[in-house]
């Protein structure tokens, strides 16, 4: 999906645009001070903050709502019970999943991708089996499919990206041969923000009879998300990367492939019936929900998916955009500072590299300010290895971020080349 | 001192001039440290003879912080007994994980690395060089400051 898809009427922008302070307000730790500065949270892509909406429902909840789910027949249980459920559909909708058994909470994306490469992989993958993966992977989509293919005999193809940032889609399509069994494929880079055009991707591989996995992670905070539209197979991203509590997410899946795969935990709820003798597996989603979930969090995963339909995914997008090509701009021109995959389809993240300084120094100094960015390899080294550095510093915008944070990142910035001049 | 005249008066100062960059031909011991926390990544350099250090080196890719620390650490160290040395190495990691106020006069100008203990997340970056010249001397090739902190992942041997 590119940027532009998802822009909105421009009154719609405007209402954004003008009313940031108000989206701004539902967010109690913004307020905070880092050393008598303003807090600048520019690390929304490694976890996003929390508006009061969502707190006030994980109180809620826990004060008046609380038991176990699916178990007992008193008046908390089902309402709890209610509740979790309730939230499936709103995530259903969200990703315009054609049922909400389709929907499963798991404890957020790389138990997700780890569900389906035990799941699906583990069944189906054999000695000989290809998995193509892209350079943009996060680690958590690459180590499972490590683990798979060690064990079975598999063998990893990696799809490269272009100086930008970008995948060539080309190498991509050259990777498919008889032996290709799954495509794994971050559908937003966490290390670079670039947007990777997987409808396309899904399509090319569904042309060879492969199935897709989606790592939304960085893409469902920031974008609409259409699982039937994009026709993948899987889709997965986690609560905490957008306004939600940490310690959910969601996987998406077919659900004849969900039906097809074996369970990835045993234990309570994901069983019909259980002997020694023979165990019965429970329907999907529940097969692959053993054991207590994270009720309280999925609860408030559902909080957070209202309050972010509130402001507009289309509207979110466009505004974080407007940041993101503000940033940019101003980044771009100082000199002896170097973006890493600059390309037109991104989210608004900017990886940047400061020549003679290394990024952990600039992410201490640049925390003297008050300003939070992420500095390292960003769980993603074969993208550090490909632009041959060590890490980056990493800022990640959100909806509640302002034009006068960019700006204080800017000065920022400079000041860190001043200590070092 | 805070975090940024720390930068400004010390680690700046080694982070341009290092002292004893580069490398010994044929040194009698030799460790690589690495922390892909933040990507550092140094090689040591140790001659030894009749127990003592007679030539250190170091050389590789590292944050102010780490470059500082082992500049500072290869002065500190030129010339001591391998004992010496060792001890060196336990007290200099006790300035830097200790939260006491202790006496820091014995260590020399190595003291004003002290204030990097308020920044947790690199003190790791200021301990590997003395990590990685604890494995020189002790000739495993490898240097860990794993089993320093149980709240920041860092594998230092792995190459």
């Amino acid at each position: 999906m590119k940027i532009a898809d998802a822009l909105i009427s421009p009154s719609a922008q405007q209402t954004v645009t003008s009313g940031i302070e108000r989206f701004r307000a539902d967010f109690p730790i913004l307020n905070i001070k880092v050393d008598d500065k303003p807090l600048v949270y520019l690390d929304n892509a490694a976890s996003s903050q929390m508006p009061q909406a969502v707190i006030d429902c994980l109180v809620r909840y826990q004060k008046t709502q609380h038991a176990n789910i699916h178990r007992a027949v008193h008046y908390l249980s089902n309402l709890a019970t209610q509740e979790y459920e309730s939230a499936r559909c709103k995530l259903q909708n969200f990703i315009g999943a054609r049922e909400a058994r389709e929907v499963i909470f798991t404890s957020g994306t790389t138990d997700s991708i780890n569900l389906v490469m035990h799941g699906y992989g583990r069944k189906f993958i054999r000695n000989g089996d290809e998995i193509i993966l892209s350079e943009l992977e996060h680690h958590s989509n690459i180590v499972p499919w490590q683990m798979l293919a060690e064990e079975k005999g598999a063998r990893i193809r990696v799809i490269p990206i272009n100086d930008a940032g970008e995948i060539l889609v080309e190498e991509y399509e050259k990777l498919f041969n008889s032996k290709t069994r799954f495509v794994g494929l971050t559908h937003v880079s966490n290390a670079l923000g670039s947007i990777s055009p997987i409808k396309h991707m899904i399509a090319i591989a569904h042309q060879h009879g492969v199935p897709v996995l989606i790592d939304g992670a960085q893409a469902a905070p920031h974008l609409k998300v259409n699982v039937q539209d994009l026709d993948c197979d899987f889709y997965t991203f986690s609560a905490h990367k957008m306004c939600g509590p940490t310690g959910v997410g969601i996987l998406y899946g077919k659900a004849d492939l969900l039906e097809s795969m074996q369970p990835f935990k045993g234990g309570g709820d994901m069983i019909s019936s259980v002997s020694f003798e023979k165990t019965t597996y429970n329907e999907i989603p529940y097969k692959f929900e053993a054991g207590t979930p994270p009720i309280a969090a999925a609860i408030g995963f559902g909080a957070a998916i209202d309050y972010l339909e509130q402001i507009g995914l289309g509207a979110i997008a466009s505004y974080e955009h407007e940041l993101l090509l503000y940033a940019s701009e101003q980044i771009r021109i100082i000199p002896g500072v170097k973006i890493i995959g600059d390309c037109p389809h991104k989210v608004a993240v900017i990886s940047f590299v400061i020549d003679g300084i290394h990024p952990h120094d600039v992410g201490t100094l640049l925390n003297q300010e008050g300003i939070a960015v992420r500095t390292g390899h960003h769980c993603a080294q074969p993208i550090m290895q490909r632009f041959n550095v060590a890490a980056t510093s990493r800022a990640s915008f959100s909806f509640y971020n302002t034009k006068k944070e960019i700006d204080a990142l800017v000065a920022g910035i400079r000041s860190v080349q001043k200590v070092f001049a | 001192m805070n975090v940024k005249s720390i930068y400004q008066e010390v680690i700046l100062d080694h982070n341009r001039k290092p002292r004893n960059y580069g490398s010994l031909s044929g040194p009698t011991h030799h460790a690589t440290g690495h922390n892909p926390l933040c990507g550092d990544r140094i090689d040591l350099d140790v001659n030894i003879l009749d127990g003592r250090i007679e030539e250190i080196a170091f050389r590789g890719e590292s944050c102010a912080i780490c470059k500082a620390s082992s500049s500072m650490m290869t002065n500190a160290v030129k010339g001591k007994s391998r004992e010496e040395a060792e001890t060196l190495i336990q007290e200099f990691r006790e300035m830097l994980m200790s939260r006491e106020d202790k006496d820091l006069d014995h260590l020399g100008r190595l003291k004003v690395l002290a204030g990097i203990r308020d920044l947790p997340t690199r003190v790791k970056c200021a301990i590997l060089p003395w990590h990685t010249l604890h494995a020189a001397m002790n000739s495993t090739g490898d240097a860990t400051t794993e089993a320093d902190d149980h709240s920041n992942k860092l594998v230092a041997n792995n190459h």
